[in-house]
């Protein structure tokens, strides 16, 4: 259950200027990918166009799956609040998309993937009684329940804490192994932890093309690279020196 | 608990009330034609009550109906103007005119209009009611999460099933906050209706008995419309609750 992807020609103006223009990028068919950049610089409205997402903006996009079909329903969404529904349990979140879309709930699956992400007995619990870890594990159990071979995450693990965030690397590197995920985020230290190829979205040098896209490779060992990893403290450093660099240059 | 602790409140709250009336007569020495004491009313709940149970009937069903037709009346207003947008501009206008038109000053007019019964004070009631749900009902549903609106887009949801999962239940504390502001004001409808013009019903009972000096009749008059109010607030409260039982206040984090 992989899908590559190809996109190509990905343009988005915004009040009347141009955000990014000719971005390119390939992903892999179960492959991570981590989108850094400054705020602002429209990495969201990236990921918003890719997962097909309502746009006020101008946008533009030429998106090529590997196998030909539309991109439509096959792509998990998680976001950085979970966006867990306050008035559903626990277990009712997760078939949400069942119920939106009139389809039988599978149970079985629901009670298998609450338990994968550690939240066997919790089934019935509310949302506003779980912790910000906790709720974060809900939507990572939501968005393996719809099965999809592709997954976006905008920022999914920063609303939490340091220790937290870790473990719920641990955890998404685990269940998500076999899925093409795309992933905004702000900490240089998750980007290199999870993913195969890091793209940086930074200022063109070309007038009026607004950002460009910058490919770096990850450090290619496991997914998560282990916090003790020797390679790490360095790549963490250039990578902070890289995005510190595309600031200063816009 | 926490309700338990709202009635307690409650009632030391009347008995407050109660002992500074009492105060009142023992310090001012008023007379008993213009203010009777709590003992003189009490006596003429008991004597009357058959008479006050019937107005009070009337009156409560005008409240009860309107607030029926109030609420229905506002939440469709309120889904219409969210999910049509070409008709915000002619209807939010015509919303905030008829919230600025004085209910006292149309009250002999809908009287006049629908008659003296109890259509004229349902009406009444209905229109102090419309105004606190459509506002709230159409400022809860045009806030929901954007990021529930994404998701409920990459679940692929139809608009129609969007706004039952999604919007209506997200919607649903503003509306709740509505329903109890009107659910106080409604009871003021349907008495400002039976003054302009009834042959029964509670402001009616009062007005009668102002004129014929019976103070400690209107007094008792007013306390049943009081009580009945009050029951009605924390009625519908409770039925609120029940149907939000995830709302924050309910919960208590057991993690």
């Amino acid at each position: 259950m992989s899908l590559g992807l190809t996109l190509n020609n990905a343009r988005i103006d915004y009040a009347g200027h141009t955000l990014f223009r000719d971005i390119s990028a390939r992903l892999e068919a179960g492959s991570w990918t981590a989108l850094l950049g400054r705020s602002g610089c429209g990495k969201s409205s990236l990921l918003r166009l890719l997962a097909g997402l309502e746009m006020s903006d101008l946008h533009q996009l030429d998106l090529a799956t590997d196998d030909g079909q539309p991109l439509t329903d096959r792509v998990a969404w998680m976001a950085q609040q979970g966006l867990l529904l306050p008035w559903r349990r626990v277990i009712d979140n997760l078939w949400l998309g069942d119920d939106l879309r009139r389809r039988p709930r599978n149970r079985k699956l629901a009670h298998e993937l609450l338990a994968a992400v550690g939240l066997e007995g919790r089934e019935q619990a509310w949302p506003d009684a779980l912790s910000g870890g906790q709720r974060q594990r809900v939507a990572l159990a939501r968005t393996l329940y719809q099965q999809a071979p592709v997954v976006m995450m905008d920022e999914p693990f920063s609303a939490v804490d340091a220790i937290t965030r870790l473990e719920l690397h641990d955890l998404a590197s685990r269940l998500l192994k076999d899925r093409t995920v795309l992933m905004v985020t702000h900490d240089p230290l998750e980007a290199l932890r999870l993913a195969d190829q890091l793209l940086v979205l930074r200022p063109s040098s070309l007038p009026g093309h607004g950002a460009e896209l910058e490919r770096l490779p990850g450090l290619g060992a496991a997914r998560p690279v282990p916090l003790d990893d020797p390679a790490l403290p360095p790549a963490q450093a250039q990578l902070i020196a890289r995005l510190r660099d595309s600031e200063e240059a816009a | 608990m926490k309700r338990l602790h709202a009635m307690r409140h409650l009632v030391i709250s009347a008995l407050l009330l109660l002992g500074l009336w009492q105060l009142i007569i023992a310090v001012t020495a008023v007379p008993p034609y213009i203010l009777p004491t709590p003992q003189a009313v009490l006596e003429v709940l008991i004597q009357k009550a058959p008479l006050l149970a019937h107005h009070a009937g009337v009156t409560i069903s005008e409240i009860l109906a309107g607030l029926v037709l109030g609420i229905l009346l506002g939440l469709a207003t309120a889904l219409a103007l969210a999910f049509i947008p070409r008709l915000r501009r002619t209807l939010l206008p015509m919303l905030l005119i008829s919230q600025v038109i004085p209910l006292f000053a149309i009250a002999p007019l809908l009287v006049l209009w629908l008659g003296y019964d109890m259509l004229s004070k349902v009406v009444m009631a209905t229109l102090i009611i419309y105004f606190p749900v459509a506002s709230t009902g159409y400022d809860g549903l045009r806030q929901t999460r954007q990021g529930w609106l994404d998701l409920a887009h990459t679940l692929g949801a139809s608009p129609w099933r969007r706004l039952i999962h999604i919007q209506l239940p997200a919607a649903l504390p503003a509306l709740a906050s509505g329903i109890r502001m009107a659910a106080t004001a409604a009871p003021i409808g349907a008495v400002i209706g039976e003054w302009a013009g009834a042959s029964q019903g509670l402001g009616y009972l009062m007005l009668n008995a102002n004129a014929r000096m019976e103070i400690d009749l209107m007094f008792a008059a007013l306390l049943v419309l009081v009580a009945f109010s009050l029951l009605l607030y924390f009625s519908l409260d409770a039925l609120l609750r029940a149907l939000m039982p995830w709302h924050r206040d309910r919960l208590t984090r057991l993690s």
